[in-house]
């Protein structure tokens, strides 16, 4: 079985493992560069267990689960090889032992990608020493966290990228180590602008507030009941009931400027969360607009996801606005690839299809079924290969349905290796899904 | 044929020697393959060949590699006899079902390198992907025209993994996913055709060019694609050819924010791509100094567009038809191109004798001058043109109507090389004629609607153009039998002839050109004199004829279809309209097995019962045009089966007109159009 059997791995049913709640102020384990190389957990002890110590113990008996996993597959395929080559080979038990073979390689991959996503941070800080200098740990970085900058990345700037890299699956393992590590929260575009809005570091005051500030429902409180609002001038018509003394159109009116008063500096807000792209201690420290921005920011990429969708029960956002968003479009993807990612939008299947290997666009379901028995028909004649070398998967329409969204298993799914543990979140591995996955691959030489 | 003979006298002599064993049999293949080879020029000596003897029929049989069927219907047998053939041309195979072109793939399988369904209507994908499936070896398939095709169709070549040439222009229903799955799996792909694809966007066309990174040639002419997928198509490192005609997606801010790319492109087709202009194109030709041809026919005025072209050493190939280019834009295209060899300004308003003056005093080399309708141009132009540019090979004079006959008697004296020339609707005299005797190597003359020329002129043609192989006398009323006898002697290679309207035409010259045995078109239209006699004579005698319009010709009747019908096994086309031919003449001419389109129009004895006889057993027919009177004589039943055989009727009402009216003032009437 060659590598690219990767392509046509099929994602077993996953646990779903309760999210953590997040701590912004968890303290990254120190690290020294001696040992950077170890890597901790498997996926269920990171999940399962509490503690976040680095255990290069559990590492080591990760790896011998794995190495065991795969000599296990190496025999099974010499099995196939062997039965092959006695020419009589039962089509059905061929299937039957491709489809372990699958799912073995499935689970290996996703444990070598837990294990990778919670060493993600020693990698980056291995692969720093190959470009710049290290920022000796603990010395540039403020003591509440250790976790190494990840400024040597620039997030790519397309907010493309995310949906072009939906379905990215196989290419996970061999592009891990050098993914580019995105600050993730791709949305974010919407919040600063990437045009050259950016002003000038130190023409405008930068104000942080606490993590508790911003999850606030509200930040606007009644001095006189205690009352709190979301906006001032809610608070200044909930004023009128105290008395008369608020009710006049001084009292009620916007605080006005003070004519004669300093210009107000520009203010500009930081994100609590050090480490983050959007914190004032961040190398490449872009600065967020408003509080809106903050909030918003704050939510999406530090904050547990809450709100999921309805409708296809995947998806999921901390942000209401976001969910709205998505519903009006949700199970609407009628772009389809032969790796099963469904898009809501013809040029992101282009994009991705241009971005993978032996990705095509396919036709609507009911030609893929008309094709599929063309397809079958060959194989029983034995006919040429579909597409010699290249790996086309040949998937069903039914089976998948368009609310699988492989949405998230993206960038966002690798930052969250990197900046927490291995967060397991649904909609990291969202395609997980029970059922009868049926990506048996076409075998080109059959 | 020569070979025939030569091999049935050697048949004969040795069989004298020895009367027991064929002397063919000690050559071995190899030798026989070598021969073959040498038999290419004409179809019927290989027909020949095949005849001499079982083992001469059979090495020709493997010595075949392409093949162009008249008839779907005999493809199996055909091709059970020839199944190394790689190369298969169906484009005379109006109706191609799935089910032949299943038979084809098994037949020849992984032989088959080419093949051409351009001409076919009546296939589905589920033909392509049965070629897909056996023949993996198809390296170029050309699915024109098939409006009907979907993406799946598209998908199926996508599965010919080795496929480097792919046509598929006006496969309207194909979009941007069929492109797609070819993007992907053809990463051989060399030259793409989507010519009239209007299903197809930026984004199959982008997907192409990052896919595809062997691309050679593009074509994306009247597509929808605009400027998004022009960067990607710009960084398609072996990009040769480039074709972007009729692309009005295609602007100025397209083309002028291409930061880099086209490294390798030779030749870029921009034509009718209205909303483009000087600076743009200026700006695509600064960066590409390897470009060779240019083709901006039809595009806004190019005046300073020329000025644009510094720095493009190598181009040697301009068109700039239909655009206005005044004598600056002339002249700074004079100073800034190194070498012209092509230059074509047909139909340019704007050009004066000074500007062609400058051109071809700079430009020495220039091989190819199209001036067809530069009204404004002179004798002085002329002057210039014949002074400064010996080695022109063809020249287009077509309609350059300030051009006096003194002026066209230099072209003879300056120019020996030409070879082409076009002088269609000019001031031409017979002394203009004869000094074109010294262009020995005239291959194509063009004199049509010269009224001043008469048969003095062209027995100069005929005795000193040997070469000559097409001669258009189009309404050049001054040519009578005496010349076109002259030329049937002289020109024994020539190959379309045409004569239309010149009234004086008569049998006997038929008779004498009936020695050209090449002659495959002939145009006789509106001469009232010839009769069956002579087109007989033509039939009998031209096996090579293809092509006929005898319209108007109203003397030939019934036995000049009997004689096609027994000769002319090579005939497509026929136009009869207002012949005197009748049901029996349609009958005749409905079982020759090649004759694909045909006009009758106004035919005084055929009968609606004739016409539905002839339609049912007229298996070839792919287009004919009837008069709309007989359309309620025919039963919609027939009408049916025909189409569904792949034929297409045209039903026509003009109004019957018997009378010619003379060339004279019928050039008078089309000038006075011109002037309105």
């Amino acid at each position: 079985m060659d590598q690219k059997q990767n392509s046509s791995f099929t994602y077993p049913p996953r646990n779903n493992s309760p999210q953590e709640s997040f701590n912004p102020n968890y303290d990254y384990p120190q690290f020294n560069s001696q040992n950077r190389t170890e890597s901790p957990y498997t996926p269920s002890q990171f999940f399962n267990s509490q503690a976040r110590e680095w255990d290069p113990h559990a590492l080591l008996s990760n790896l011998s689960f794995l190495e065991q996993k795969i000599h296990q597959m190496q025999n099974i395929v010499r099995e196939m090889i062997r039965t092959n080559e006695g020419q009589n080979c039962n089509i059905s038990e061929l299937t039957a032992q491709r489809q372990l073979l699958t799912t073995d390689l499935t689970s290996t991959i996703i444990q070598l990608i837990s294990t990778a996503g919670s060493f993600l941070p020693t990698i980056r800080t291995s692969l720093l020493s190959g470009n710049a200098p290290i920022p000796q740990l603990g010395s540039s970085i403020p003591s509440a966290s250790s976790a190494p900058s990840p400024s040597a990345y620039q997030p790519n700037p397309s907010p493309d990228y995310e949906e072009l890299t939906k379905g990215w699956g196989e290419n996970v393992v061999e592009s891990a180590g050098q993914i580019q590590i995105e600050d993730l929260d791709v949305k974010e575009g919407e919040d600063v602008g990437q045009d050259g809005d950016t002003l000038p570091i130190g023409s405008y005051e930068v104000l942080q507030l606490e993590k508790e500030e911003i999850l606030a429902p509200h930040t606007h409180f009644c001095t006189i009941c205690g009352k709190g609002f979301k906006r001032d001038a809610n608070l200044r018509m909930h004023m009128r009931g105290h008395g008369d003394e608020y009710k006049s159109p001084a009292a009620l009116a916007k605080p006005a400027r003070e004519p004669g008063s300093q210009p107000i500096p520009v203010k500009r807000y930081s994100c609590p969360f050090v480490g983050c792209k959007r914190n004032k201690e961040h190398k490449n420290f872009q600065p967020l607009k408003t509080l809106l921005c903050v909030k918003n920011h704050y939510k999406r990429s530090h904050c547990e996801k809450s709100y999921t969708c309805s409708r296809c029960n995947t998806k999921k956002f901390s942000v209401l606005a976001d969910l709205k968003t998505h519903e009006k479009h949700c199970g609407r993807d009628k772009w389809l690839c032969s790796c099963g990612t469904t898009f809501s939008r013809k040029d992101k299947l282009f994009g991705h299809v241009a971005l993978f290997q032996g990705h095509t666009p396919a036709l609507p379901s009911d030609e893929v079924k008309g094709k599929n028995e063309e397809i079958n028909d060959k194989d029983d004649s034995g006919g040429v290969g579909y597409n010699d070398g290249d790996e086309y998967l040949d998937m069903k329409g039914g089976y998948f349905s368009p609310m699988v969204n492989f949405d998230s298993f993206s960038f966002e799914g690798l930052d969250e290796f990197s900046r927490t543990t291995f967060d397991p979140t649904e909609n990291s591995f969202s395609f997980l899904r029970s059922g009868s996955p049926d990506f048996a691959r076409k075998d080109p030489g059959n | 044929m020569e070979m025939e003979t030569r091999m049935k006298k050697r048949i004969r002599v040795e069989a004298n020697t020895e009367p027991s064993e064929s002397p063919f049999e000690v050559l071995s293949e190899e030798i026989l393959f070598l021969i073959l080879d040498l038999l290419d020029s004409n179809p019927l000596d290989k027909k020949s060949f095949s005849l001499v003897s079982r083992s001469f029929f059979a090495v020709e049989a493997r010595h075949r590699r392409s093949l162009t069927p008249l008839r779907p219907e005999l493809l199996p047998f055909v091709l059970s006899r020839y199944n190394s053939i790689s190369h298969l041309n169906l484009t005379l195979c109006p109706y191609l079902s799935d089910a032949s072109l299943s038979s084809i793939a098994s037949l020849l399988g992984p032989s088959l390198r080419s093949i051409n369904l351009s001409g076919s209507r009546s296939y589905s994908h589920r033909g392509i992907e049965s070629l897909a499936n056996k023949c993996f070896n198809l390296e170029e398939i050309d699915v024109s025209n098939g409006v009907e095709l979907t993406d799946e169709a598209a998908a199926a070549i996508g599965r010919m993994s080795k496929v480097e040439r792919v046509r598929m222009g006006r496969c309207k229903k194909v979009t941007d996913l069929g492109i797609g799955c070819i993007a992907v799996c053809c990463p051989n792909l060399k030259l793409l055709c989507l010519k009239g694809c209007v299903g197809v966007t930026d984004l199959g066309v982008a997907l192409i060019a990052v896919k595809c990174r062997k691309l050679r040639s593009l074509d994306v002419s009247f597509t929808m694609i605009t400027k998004k997928c022009l960067p990607a198509i710009a960084q398609l490192p072996n990009l040769e050819e480039l074709c972007m005609t009729g692309c009005l997606g295609i602007n100025d801010k397209a083309l002028v924010t291409l930061k880099q790319g086209f490294k390798s492109l030779q030749a870029l087709d921009m034509s009718n791509c209205q909303n483009i202009s000087q600076a743009s194109v200026s700006s695509i030709l600064q960066k590409n100094p390897s470009l060779h041809h240019l083709n901006l026919s039809y595009c806004s005025p190019v005046n300073s567009m020329l000025s644009g072209l510094h720095g493009v050493f190598k181009l040697n190939s301009i068109k700039l038809d239909g655009c206005h280019v005044s004598t600056d834009g002339l002249k700074s295209l004079a100073n800034s191109c190194i070498s012209l060899k092509e230059l074509n300004l047909s139909k340019c308003s704007g050009v004066t004798d000074e500007g062609i003056s400058v051109i071809v005093a700079k430009h020495k080399d220039l091989v190819k001058l199209d001036a067809t309708c530069c009204r404004y141009i002179t004798d002085l132009s002329l002057a210039a043109i014949t002074s400064s540019c010996a080695s022109l090979v063809s020249l287009s004079m077509e309609s350059c109507t300030k051009v006096t006959c003194e002026g066209f008697r230099l072209i003879g004296r300056h120019c020996p090389k030409l070879e082409e020339l076009n002088l269609t609707d000019t001031d031409l005299d017979d002394e203009g004629l004869t000094s074109l005797s010294q262009c020995q190597n005239l291959t194509s003359l063009k004199i049509g609607i010269c009224l001043k020329i008469t048969d003095e002129g062209l027995i100069q043609i005929g005795r000193s153009c040997p070469h000559l192989q097409e001669l258009d006398l189009y309404r050049s009323i001054g040519i009578t039998d005496k010349g076109v006898s002259e030329i049937a002697r002289g020109c024994s290679n020539l190959e379309t002839i045409c004569m239309s309207y010149c009234t004086s035409i008569s049998d006997e010259s038929l008779k004498c050109l009936s020695n050209c045995a090449r002659l495959n078109t002939l145009e006789i239209r509106g001469c009232s004199l010839v009769s069956s006699v002579g087109i007989s004579a033509i039939a009998a005698r031209c096996c090579n004829l293809s092509k006929l319009d005898i319209k108007k010709c109203y003397e030939i009747n019934d036995a000049a279809m009997l004689s096609f019908a027994r000769f002319s096994h090579n005939l497509r086309q026929i136009n009869l309209s207002y012949c005197s031919v009748t049901d029996v003449g349609v009958s005749a001419l409905a079982s020759i097995s090649c004759l694909q389109v045909v006009t009758m129009l106004h035919l005084s004895g055929m009968s609606a019962d004739g016409l539905a006889a002839a339609l049912l057993m007229w298996g070839s027919l792919m287009k004919v045009k009837l008069h709309v009177s007989f359309k309620p004589f025919i039963s919609p039943v027939l009408i049916n089966r025909v189409e569904s055989r792949g034929c297409m009727f045209q039903w026509l009402n003009k109004p019957f007109q018997v009378q010619l009216e003379s060339s004279e003032v019928w050039k008078q009437q089309s000038h006075d159009i011109f002037v309105e």
